[in-house]
């Protein structure tokens, strides 16, 4: 072996050597540059300064609408910082601020929790007035050890009007910065991060990257300056975001829904699926929360029995009566069960006997013999009796679950819930509910084929239903965001032919002698849809009214849809004179903007003869003499009836 | 009496070197815990690590009358024991002070050592016996495995406590052993190449000319080499590079944290950056000729992270300025250079091979120690040599001394 041989050895060596002295040579020169060279960088000011590290908040991204107007964005706002210190002398500080600002004996201590725990800066405040932020100023001798520096404040421009669906923003929780979701190295205590909506769903995009700065204070907690050993990192700003949403859109929605009612409208573009607007009511202003809300407005925006926080369009699931029944249809239709021009052999008498029970239309005067589009017009229960007992339970459980109506759309928002429909007939004999748990009879189809029984729906589904019955039948999953990448949306697999006497049935529901045609009709643009009447769980005991449905589409005259609208009014009663209105002129705002004509607010038939103005394109485009003048003095409203129910109310979770 | 602690006259100078610098590391373990807000474990750790050093010196003058045969004979024993010390230590060991989620110590209720001190010792003989009584040189990557695996099967346990400084310290002894047991400087360039690889794929062109220059440095040692190893290398090359990226571009923000801190508990990564300014600042402000013995400013606020072990470099420089770190630097590096000149002046191949595995072990520990005080290097939780506290790693030390006078003694 070569070690045995002196020289070899010596070789070896002096390898070594050089290693050695490589590396001893390069600590010392990095001690010499650091303690002789550049000793003035590293060196304090004063033997008592201490530094500090300070993050530099960085502005989120500004959230766009469709149209580039600007829906949130950043103003300068403040930030107080307590730099870390001693527990007591800590205590004090904030004791002598909480003249100013709202600090309560429980924040104080969290404060001095995180600041324990950390070691390091703690954010008192990070919205604070202009004001606060001169007392301070103007005291620092009083303050030491605190902070104050501008800050981006988060603008909700469209307040009330987009509050669920953008969401707010809020400081970061120790709870979230434990959660994978804020695992990133970005997130650090006292930031401010999306809490709900949009907000929330694209956080992630939204937040830029803190900056960062070593700053030198002194014994008193006094800032002296920047270290100048550091380099300043200065961040990065968050990306901006453009979304589908119309904001002009949003604020009109909010304008003419009642302001005493809950409820929702979705509008989508049934080109894409984009969502053109999603608001819920009652709602709240998003501004409220930028830098942590006041405890007082929390508390009662919280107790308000109207529940303004939760999102209804994507959450609230409802019972999607007549408006379903176009699924029955093309259920139906597919199946090959009803033709669109068959009559069905029983004529409507206001009843229908099937098994041992008698099951009644909305209308007791019944209507006689209908073929589909009719049954559609005049939203004949009898007719929808008739056809779910052709198409049978299983078939309908089976077909309606492959649709998508136990499933949720995969909007673009952090949370949605998904529709219940049973898949098979386990949904009963296996339900966890005992008054629910019963072998199902077929009869049961009867009261899913007027959409009523266990089948709930959220207003955006309904929306994305009727997208499909819009265009080819399929339909996209709604996106928000400009460039959402969302799960495949589905398709109803139908006909061109049947979505077509399907979409007749919808077109003599706003056609003149329809139920929703007053509340509809519009000067520039046809309007097709459905009413509906859900029950609720008060209006089923009688104690308030039932909910008001109505979903459709809008487009210029003999082109195809270029808006799909869902709305609901919780206890409106009628879908036709409540909801009917509420997407009509939701539509007729959309349309007129898109197409260059101005805008009004006198928009359909019973708005003119509200506001006594003349229309002249009315009887252009209804002449007069197809049907008998409407009985105004008497209602010029008519609205739909109340659907009684089946004759057992299951006491269902609707 | 006198005579039990003769045995520094083997070799004076360096006993004189180590003993001092022990001394001074006492003293700076005791500066350390003299801060404004003193605390129990720092402010008597100069003492403890003096009931230590008395200990060492004990072992010291006992393990200096041992003969070099006996040394050998007892590496294979302790290379057993220090392994099965490792794998109990997984299941029943501890953390201790800042370092309490890993599981490096053994504690004997009053008393509490560190098993991977002793496998780096137990290592280094075996390694050393290994590699002596071969008679061919060694040539091939083949030559190569048995050693390797001597050396990992400790790295491996030490890095499932997980302890990245004492893993380092092993890669050192097996690198510094090789070379000095004449494995050609190509061959244990190319073994690292791959780790290297790894690290240098983050760019496209860097890497690409690093392939590039292993390819000709293949193609020049052709005849070093088999075929098949030359083909291995480049294979394990190319794999390392490829997995690289996607490897880490596949995990969450949070999951690179975490493979961060796997590696090195003692590292917050959030912290890191923050532990590196506030070192560079105590050492920048000691400038040519420090603050002053305890009066450290930086140190006394307590700002130095785990300032009587990782960081008590940080102290010297802030108190004693350049003339103190300058002077400890070529401390260290005096003893490093005689452990080289002892094996080089020794005939007995053992004994050459033990002083290069102590060489590897403490360049590293001091370079890495030292250099991340300055942020020359990531900072790791690793000692410096007879400076920092901790109780088995300066006992251990210095029963490496021992060997060390020994070899002077009969070279």
């Amino acid at each position: 072996m070569s070690i045995h041989l002196p020289h070899e050895r010596q070789r070896r060596a002096v390898g070594a050597y050089i290693v050695l002295a490589a590396m001893m040579g390069a600590l010392v020169f990095s001690f010499f540059r650091i303690q002789v060279l550049r000793s003035n960088q590293w060196e304090l000011r004063a033997n008592a300064n201490r530094i500090r590290q300070l993050p530099i908040p960085t502005p989120r991204g500004v959230i766009y609408d469709r149209n580039g107007r600007i829906l949130a964005d950043n103003v300068p706002g403040y930030q107080i910082t307590l730099l870390p210190q001693s527990s007591d002398s800590a205590r004090a500080t904030l004791d002598q601020m909480s003249q100013y600002v709202d600090l309560s004996p429980n924040r104080v201590n969290r404060i001095l929790e995180t600041m324990t725990r950390y070691g390091r800066e703690v954010v008192v405040d990070a919205d604070a007035d202009f004001e606060v932020y001169s007392v301070l100023e103007e005291r620092r001798a009083e303050f030491p050890g605190i902070h104050v520096e501008m800050r981006p404040r988060r603008r909700y421009l469209a307040g009330e009007a987009a509050a669920h669906v953008l969401g707010y923003v809020g400081e970061v929780t120790a709870e979230e910065l434990e959660s994978p979701s804020f695992a990133d190295e970005r997130y650090e205590q006292g930031m401010i991060v999306g809490k709900t909506g949009i907000e929330a769903e694209y956080e992630g995009v939204l937040q830029g990257r803190q900056g960062l700065r070593y700053v030198e204070f002194d014994a008193r907690g006094r800032i002296v300056g920047d270290f100048a050993g550091f380099e300043l990192d200065e961040g990065e700003g968050g990306q901006d975001l453009q979304l589908n949403l119309d904001m002009e859109l949003q604020e009109w929605i909010h304008s003419i829904f009642p302001d005493t009612m809950s409820g929702a409208v979705v509008a989508l573009d049934p080109a894409d699926g984009s969502v053109l607007a999603l608001y819920s009511a009652p709602t709240y202003d998003p501004n409220a929360f930028v830098g942590g809300i006041e405890q007082a407005l929390f508390d009662s925006l919280s107790a308000d029995a109207g529940d303004p926080f939760f999102n209804r369009a994507v959450l609230g699931l409802y019972a999607p009566a007549s408006t379903w029944k176009l699924a029955a249809a093309a259920i139906a239709l597919d199946l090959g069960v009803v033709t669109p021009d068959e009559y069905m052999e029983v004529p409507c008498t206001g009843t229908y006997r099937f098994g041992n029970r008698v099951w009644r239309c909305h209308d007791a005067g019944g209507h006689g013999h209908n073929n589909l589009a009719e049954a559609i017009g005049n939203s004949c229960d009898v007719y929808f009796y008739q056809l779910g007992e052709r198409v049978g339970l299983d078939n309908m459980l089976r077909r309606a679950t492959d649709i998508g109506f136990s499933r949720s759309c995969g909007i673009d928002l952090p949370q949605e819930e998904e529709g219940i429909f049973p898949a098979d007939r386990t949904w009963w004999s296996e339900n966890p509910n005992p008054v629910l748990r019963y072998d199902p009879r077929e009869g049961e189809v009867l009261n899913l084929a007027i959409g009523q029984g266990p089948n709930n729906q959220t207003p955006l589904k309904i929306a994305q239903f009727y997208v499909a019955l819009a265009g080819d039948g399929s339909a996209p999953a709604p996106a928000i965001a400009r460039a959402a990448d969302l799960m495949e949306g589905w398709s109803l697999n139908l006909a061109q032919e049947h979505l077509a006497s399907l979409r007749e049935g919808l077109r003599m529901v706003t056609s003149p002698g329809g139920t929703a045609h007053y509340g509809t009709a519009l000067e520039h643009w046809e309007v097709l849809g459905k009413t509906g009447t859900g029950q609720n769980p008060l209006s089923l005991q009688g104690l308030a009214e039932d909910d008001a449905w109505f979903a459709g589409m809008a487009g210029p005259w003999g082109g195809d849809p270029e808006i799909v609208v869902a709305v609901i009014v919780e206890h409106g009663a009628s879908g036709s004179s409540m909801a009917a209105p509420i997407m009509s002129k939701t539509a007729d705002f959309y349309l007129r903007r898109k197409y260059g004509i101005p805008t009004d607010t006198v928009q359909t038939y019973t708005d003119h003869v509200r506001a006594g103005r003349r229309m002249p394109w009315y009887t252009e485009r209804y002449p007069p003499r197809r049907l008998p003048p409407p009985p105004l003095r008497v209602d010029p409203f008519p609205s739909e009836a109340t659907i009684e129910g089946p004759a057992i109310s299951l006491g269902l979770p609707r | 009496m006198i005579r039990l602690f003769d045995r520094w006259s083997m070799d004076p100078k360096l006993v004189v070197a180590i003993g001092g610098l022990t001394v001074f590391g006492i003293a700076m373990i005791y500066s350390a815990g003299f801060v404004y807000v003193p605390n129990a474990v720092t402010e008597g750790a100069w003492l403890r690590q003096l009931q230590w050093f008395a200990l060492a010196l004990l072992a010291f003058s006992v393990i200096a009358r041992v003969p070099m045969r006996w040394i050998e004979w007892v590496a294979v024993p302790s290379y057993v024991v220090s392994v099965v010390l490792l794998a109990i230590t997984l299941v029943i060991g501890t953390g201790r002070g800042t370092a309490a989620g890993v599981r490096s110590w053994i504690d004997l209720g009053p008393i509490g050592f560190q098993p991977s001190e002793i496998a780096k010792l137990a290592t280094i003989l075996v390694v050393a016996r290994l590699l002596s009584q071969r008679e061919t040189p060694l040539s091939s990557l083949k030559d190569l495995t048995a050693p390797a695996a001597l050396v990992g099967l400790p790295l491996a346990l030490v890095m499932l406590q997980p302890d990245l400084g004492t893993g380092m310290a092993f890669v050192g002894i097996l690198f510094a052993m090789l070379y000095w047991a004449g494995a050609p400087m190509a061959l244990l360039a190319l073994v690292a190449s791959p780790v290297l690889g790894l690290f240098l794929s983050y760019d496209t062109t860097v890497w690409s000319i690093y392939i590039v220059s292993i390819g000709l440095f293949l193609y020049l040692y052709r005849f070093r080499l088999y075929l098949y190893e030359s083909v291995a290398l480049v294979l394990a090359n190319f794999a390392s590079a490829s997995i690289a990226r996607p490897l880490w571009n596949s995990l969450q923000g949070y999951q690179r944290n975490r493979i961060l801190v796997f590696l090195d508990p003692e590292v917050d990564p959030r912290g890191a950056g923050y532990q590196v300014i506030q070192s560079k600042v105590a050492v920048g402000s000691g400038g040519l000729t420090g603050q002053g013995f305890l009066e450290g400013p930086q140190k006394l606020y307590d700002f130095l992270p785990e300032q009587h072990t990782d960081f008590i470099f940080s102290v010297v420089g802030e108190e004693l300025g350049f003339i103190g770190t300058a002077l400890a630097i070529t401390t260290f590096a005096f003893i490093l250079w005689r452990l080289v000149q002892l094996a080089e002046r020794s005939s007995d191949p053992f004994a050459g091979l033990v002083l290069l595995g102590i060489f590897g072990a403490w360049l590293v520990h001091v370079f890495v120690n030292v250099g991340m005080t300055v942020g020359l290097v990531p900072i790791t939780g690793i000692p410096l040599p007879f400076v920092s506290y901790g109780g088995t790693f300066l006992f251990m030390s210095w029963v490496a001394v021992a060997i060390a006078v020994r070899v002077a003694h009969e070279p």
